[in-house]
Parts: structure tokens; sequence; C-alpha cells
């Protein structure tokens, strides 16, 4: 990388590059107003961070538009409007942080007990100390259940995705309506549903009905995904296996599936994020138990969720500390899958 | 985006070549049941959500049969003690206007957050910070509605009460700011709000997603025509993303209307159709299901599956618009 055999060529000109010496008067700002806001909260009744924002917003409004007076009418009201846009999407941000500060901060107390993560709460109760009971029966049942759904929906979904892109089917544009409208399937009917078939037929609540109710809401996400990335396939690749003289199901089954394979896990992987967290169908189909359950048949059991919302319930210190570690758990388990999904969605590049 | 290359333009034919001979491919057998077998598997999603509506309006025929259109337009959930419900009245308008007004503030509160998010992820924010922030928003449109429920109940609740009766203190005058008793936590502003936090990554995600693939040609020609970055925006993404946002919009609303958990841990439940939003008292059809299914009668239950039929047609109806208006106008779609 040595440039001293190179004429030196002129730096390109780039009016459109920022400088540091552009951006100090507005980090001033920010700097100074959020300084003068926190001094005007002190010395007045306003309180806490809202009554922060309350007095920032108008003096970066005023600030902006004296730094940018001289620059002409287009130049203010450029500046005005992205002061503003950064101002919302700085309050739209806001509660997110608060929320994943909170869990990881009220998450650890619970979760940091070896038993939260090895036991399960058949002999303890709700508001007993942290190192009793834990969410075993919980991990157990949401594992258990999100693999059923996901054992009925990857092949479903795949296969309405090959409709969609490989067949070509007649119904196409309905099947693609139909999917997108599903993924708007309220979580609870799904859980009614099931309810009204399943659990009124076996007459019992189960592990079975919850991983269905969740197949249902876990079917469009994996369908979408699958289809979106199927899309992706060069169609050269199809026109050369037809030209090789392969017929459309090999095609299909050796050279496009095998191409985003990948992609097709990550179908999986966001499909089984939107479901591991769903309470309400569960509420209806799989209910709750206190102890830690392996068979999908015999009667109700746990999940993360649930035992999340019946502690929120039972409303004392130590159930609400559970109830953290839980969310905590919860929000783990969507990183880690969004990161796997991420990592995978590098892969099929061709 | 494929790298199929599809001109539709006529290319003039010389006129003493011959006619194109008609080229019939026959599929061999494997391809035939290759092609039945895929079929079957996707036909199965629109039986899927057929079941989904005979099954619910079957098993509660019996309460449309019996109090009709009473069901929808009345406010009365009463659950008899008679096995036959005899002696119960059910009627869910007081849920479905709650459901309809919290639905409301939650997309109001969050089209203007999330557009502002979107535009600031793609066009303000330095690049090297942009998939990260990308990720924080995906991740947090799916954080479980439980996790936002238990941060609403002890965290944001209080806020968002004490912004309710700021809003009376200043605007009590605006009938829908009136309150009749000095009581503003549980209410239904303080609903809408957390479904607002909820909804507005899902906005943001797919605003961003239509407003990235603006083509740079558009934005350039706007910059090199001397216009700002708030004129590029103006002229070219927004008018390009418009239909983007309407289907994230609507995807967010569908989300609110069906909500349950959230809305039932910081709602109250009153079954009186109730206006003025920052009243301790609402209700939403979802939460009402949830409320009552625990001790209900098997006669409430059918009462509980017919609130779900509604339920299912409001959100569908909802979903088939914002899916029509996708398809039909987006960019996105092939």
């Amino acid at each position: 990388m040595s440039d001293t055999a190179l004429a030196p060529t002129p730096a390109p000109i780039r009016p459109w590059k920022v400088t540091p010496r552009m951006v100090a008067p507005q980090l001033g700002l920010a700097f100074g107003g959020a300084v003068a806001a926190m001094a005007v909260v002190l010395a007045t009744g306003l309180a806490g961070f809202d009554g922060w924002l309350v007095v920032f917003v108008p003096i970066s409004i005023i600030g902006t538009l004296l730094l940018s007076r001289s620059k002409g009418a287009v130049a203010s009201v450029d500046a005005i409007v992205g002061n503003g846009i950064v101002t919302v999407a700085g309050i739209s941000f806001y509660p997110i942080v608060s929320l994943l500060w909170t869990v990881i901060s009220q998450g650890l107390d619970a979760l940091l007990n070896w038993n939260f993560v090895s036991s399960d709460m058949r002999i303890s109760g709700p508001d007993d100390e942290l190192n009793m009971g834990g969410a075993l029966h919980a991990l157990v049942g949401t594992l258990m259940m999100v693999s059923i759904a996901a054992v009925i929906t990857l092949p479903l979904g795949v296969l309405t995705a090959v409709y969609v892109t490989e067949v070509r089917g007649k119904l196409r544009t309905l099947v693609r309506f139909i999917i997108q409208s599903m993924s708007g399937v309220p979580s609870i009917v799904a859980g009614l549903f099931i309810y009204s078939t399943v659990v009124m037929g076996m007459n019992k609540f189960s592990g079975l009905a919850g991983g269905l109710a969740l197949a249902i809401l876990m079917l469009p996400t994996v369908a979408r995904t699958a289809e979106e990335v199927l899309k992706l396939v060069p169609d050269d690749l199809r026109s050369a296996s037809y030209a090789l003289g392969a017929p459309q199901w090999r095609t299909t089954l050796f050279v496009v599936l095998p191409t985003v394979r990948s992609g097709i896990v990550t179908s999986g992987i966001l499909g089984v994020a939107r479901i591991a967290g769903e309470t309400a169908p569960l509420l209806l189909t799989a209910s709750y138990f206190t102890a830690t359950t392996f068979s999908p048949t015999e009667g109700p059991v746990a999940s993360l969720p649930m035992f999340t919302f019946g502690l929120l319930q039972s409303g004392t210190e130590y159930s609400f500390a559970r109830a953290w570690a839980c969310s905590l758990l919860l929000l783990l388990a969507v990183f880690v899958l969004f990161t796997i999904a991420r990592a995978l969605s590098g892969r099929d590049k061709r | 985006m494929g790298a199929v290359v599809d001109s539709g333009s006529e290319r003039a034919v010389p006129l003493n070549v011959p006619a194109k001979r008609e080229i019939v491919a026959r599929s061999s057998r494997g391809d035939r049941i290759f092609r039945g077998i895929v079929s079957a598997g996707a036909l199965s999603s629109l039986v899927l959500l057929g079941l989904i509506a005979v099954f619910l309006i079957v098993r509660s025929g019996e309460i449309f049969g019996r109090f009709g259109l009473d069901f929808i337009f009345s406010s009365d959930w009463t659950a008899g003690a008679e096995a036959d419900g005899s002696d119960s009245t059910f009627g869910v308008w007081a849920m479905l206007i709650g459901t309809i007004i919290v639905s409301l503030i939650a997309v109001i509160v969050a089209l203007p957050l999330a557009v502002g998010a979107a535009l600031f992820i793609e066009f303000y924010l330095p690049e090297r910070l942009r998939s990260a922030v990308r990720m924080l928003v995906d991740i947090s449109a799916a954080v479980p509605s439980v996790v936002y429920g238990l941060w609403a109940v002890s965290i944001f609740s209080g806020a968002a009460s004490s912004w309710g009766e700021l809003l009376h203190k200043f605007a009590g005058w605006f009938p829908l700011f009136g309150v009749e008793n000095e009581q503003y936590d549980r209410s239904p502003f303080v609903a809408g709000l957390v479904l607002a936090i909820m909804i507005t990554p899902i906005i943001t995600s797919v605003s961003r997603e239509v407003f990235s693939r603006t083509p740079p040609d558009l934005v350039n020609a706007s910059y090199a025509l001397g216009g700002s970055r708030w004129g590029a925006i103006r002229n070219v993404v927004l008018p390009y993303g418009s239909s983007g946002v309407v289907g994230g919009t609507m995807l967010g609303l569908g989300r609110a209307l069906g909500e349950t958990v959230a809305v039932y841990l910081v709602l109250n439940l009153v079954f009186k159709p109730n206006f003025r939003i920052l009243e301790s008292q609402g209700g939403n059809v979802a939460s009402l299901i949830a409320t009552k299914f625990g001790e209900a009668s098997q006669y409430e239950i059918k009462a509980l599956l017919a609130a779900g039929f509604v339920l299912f047609v409001l959100t569908m109806v909802v979903n088939m618009a914002a899916t029509y208006i996708v398809q039909k106008k987006s960019p996105l779609e092939s």
C-alpha cells in the first residue's frame, strides 16, 4: 500500500463532506442546550426527563435557527427539520433503551442464581426467595412448543414460498395475499381457534395445542422470508439446470433450495423469534403448570411468557424479580436468534 | 431485484419471417407430482384461514343466533349462573370502541415517531452506526408483548398517567380530555401510548426499508439541483416511500388492534363506551377474552369465541386493506 510510486493526485474536492468544523457548532449547541436545560430543570419545578426534554427542544430549535441564520431560508428550514427529525428519533428510541436497560439491570438479580435455570416452581411459590425455584419448567415448555411449531411450519412455509416463486401456480397472487393477511391474525384469535378445535377436542390443555397455536403465527413469517430469499436466486441457475435437462423438481430440490440453504434457516429463525414470546395464544391453549413436563399431550405446559405473565399478577417483590429475569431470558433468546440470522444472511452471497 | 432480464419491448419483426413455432412443454410425471405436493402445501394456508373463520363462527353460532346484532352494538356483559345462559347478556360494543380508540391513539403517536426515526436512520445517522441501529429497531420489533407489559406496568405507566394529568390540566376543555374522576392511571391514553411504543419499531422497520430503496439517482438529482437534505426527503424520498409507510402503519394498526397482554396489564376493563381517553376506564376485545377466559362457563366461552370472531373480522379487514395498498403500489414488490 505504498503511494510513493504514484504521482501525487490532487485530493478530490468533496463539498458534501462533513468536517469537524461544521459539526462543532451543532455539538456545542446540543451540549450547551443540554446543560442549560438541566439547569432550568434543577432551578424550577419541572421534573425528570420529560421536564428536561420540554426545555431542551425549544432551546435547540432557537439555537439551530440562530446558527443557520446567515445561510438563507432553505438552509434554515433544512436545519430546523433536521433538528426535529433527530429529536423525534431520540424520543422514539428512548422507550426502547429504557426497556432494554431496565430488563437487563433488574433481570440479572434473579438470573444470577444458578437455580433459576436449573429448577422449577414445583415446590416454590412466586414470592419465595430468589435462591429457590426457577424457570426450568418454562424453558423446557417453551422449547417444546416452539419446536412443535417449527417442525410444522418450516416445511409448509418453504412449500408456500416454492409455490409462489418456483412453481408459480395460478393462485400465487391469492396465496401471497392470504399469507400477508395471515401475519395480521391477532395472536389471541389463533389461540381461540386452537382452543375451539384441539383443546375442546382433547378436552384438556396441552403443549401440542400450544405448539399448533404458535405454528399459525409462525407460518406467515417463514413463508414470506423464504419467498424473499428464493427471489434472490438468479434465474441463470434455473436456466442452466433446465438446459442440462433437469426437470423442475430436480432443479428446485438440488439447485435452487441448496443455494439458499442458510436463507431458509434464517426464515425459520426469524419465525421462532416472532413466536418465542407470545403469551396470549398460550393462555388459551397450553395454560400453565408449575412442574417440568416433557410430554406434549398430557395436560398443561409452562412457557416463559406465561410464567412471566403469572408472576406479574402475583405482584410481590420477588415475583417481579423473577418476571424481569424471564424477560431477560426472552430478550437474550431474541438477540441470539437475530445475531445468528444476521450472520447467516451474509452466507448465501453468490 | 433478481437478474431477470425481461424486456417487454416489441421488436420490429421482418414480414417474411414465419410465425413463431409454439413450444408446448409437457411436464414429466415427476414434475406433476412435485407441483401437486407444493400446491397442496401452499394451499394449506388458505384452508387454515378459512378454518379459523369457520370454527370460530360454528362454535359461537349460538351466541350470534340469540343476540344477533345486539352482540356487537350493546355493551352489557353479564355472565349468569344458568348453564343454558338464559340469564346471561353479552355485547362487545364498549370493547370494540375501546379497541379502536386505543389503537388510534397508538397509530397517531407512533406514525410521526416512526417516520422520524426511519428518516434519521437512513439519512442522518453516520453510516458506521446504521447497521447497529437497524438491528436495535428490528430487535425491539420482536420484543415480546409481555415484556413491554412488564416494563409499562413498573416503569412507564406512572409517567404516562402524569402526562395524562398534564393534558387534562391544559386541554381539559376539549371533550376527549375531560375526566369525571381525578384518576389518570389505567386509562385508554396510557394503554394507547404503550401500544404506540410497541408498534413504533414495526412501522420504523418497514418505512426504513422502503426509504433505503429510494433510487440514489433521484436523491442525487435532487441534491444536484441545489436542494437541501430536507428538500430531497420531501420531494423524493417521502413520495417514493409513502405506500410503504402506509403499509407499515396498517401492519402496526393490525398489531395494536389484536394486542392482548400489554393492554390487559395497563387498562381498566369497564363495560361502558368511554370516549374520555384520560379516564381510568376502557377496554379492548383481546383483553376481554384474556380477562374472562379463566373463569368462564361453557356458555360464556362461546360468547368469547364470538368476540374473537368479531376481532378476527376487524383485523382481517384492516390487514387486507394494508396488503392491497402495499402490493398495489409499493416499489418493494416485484
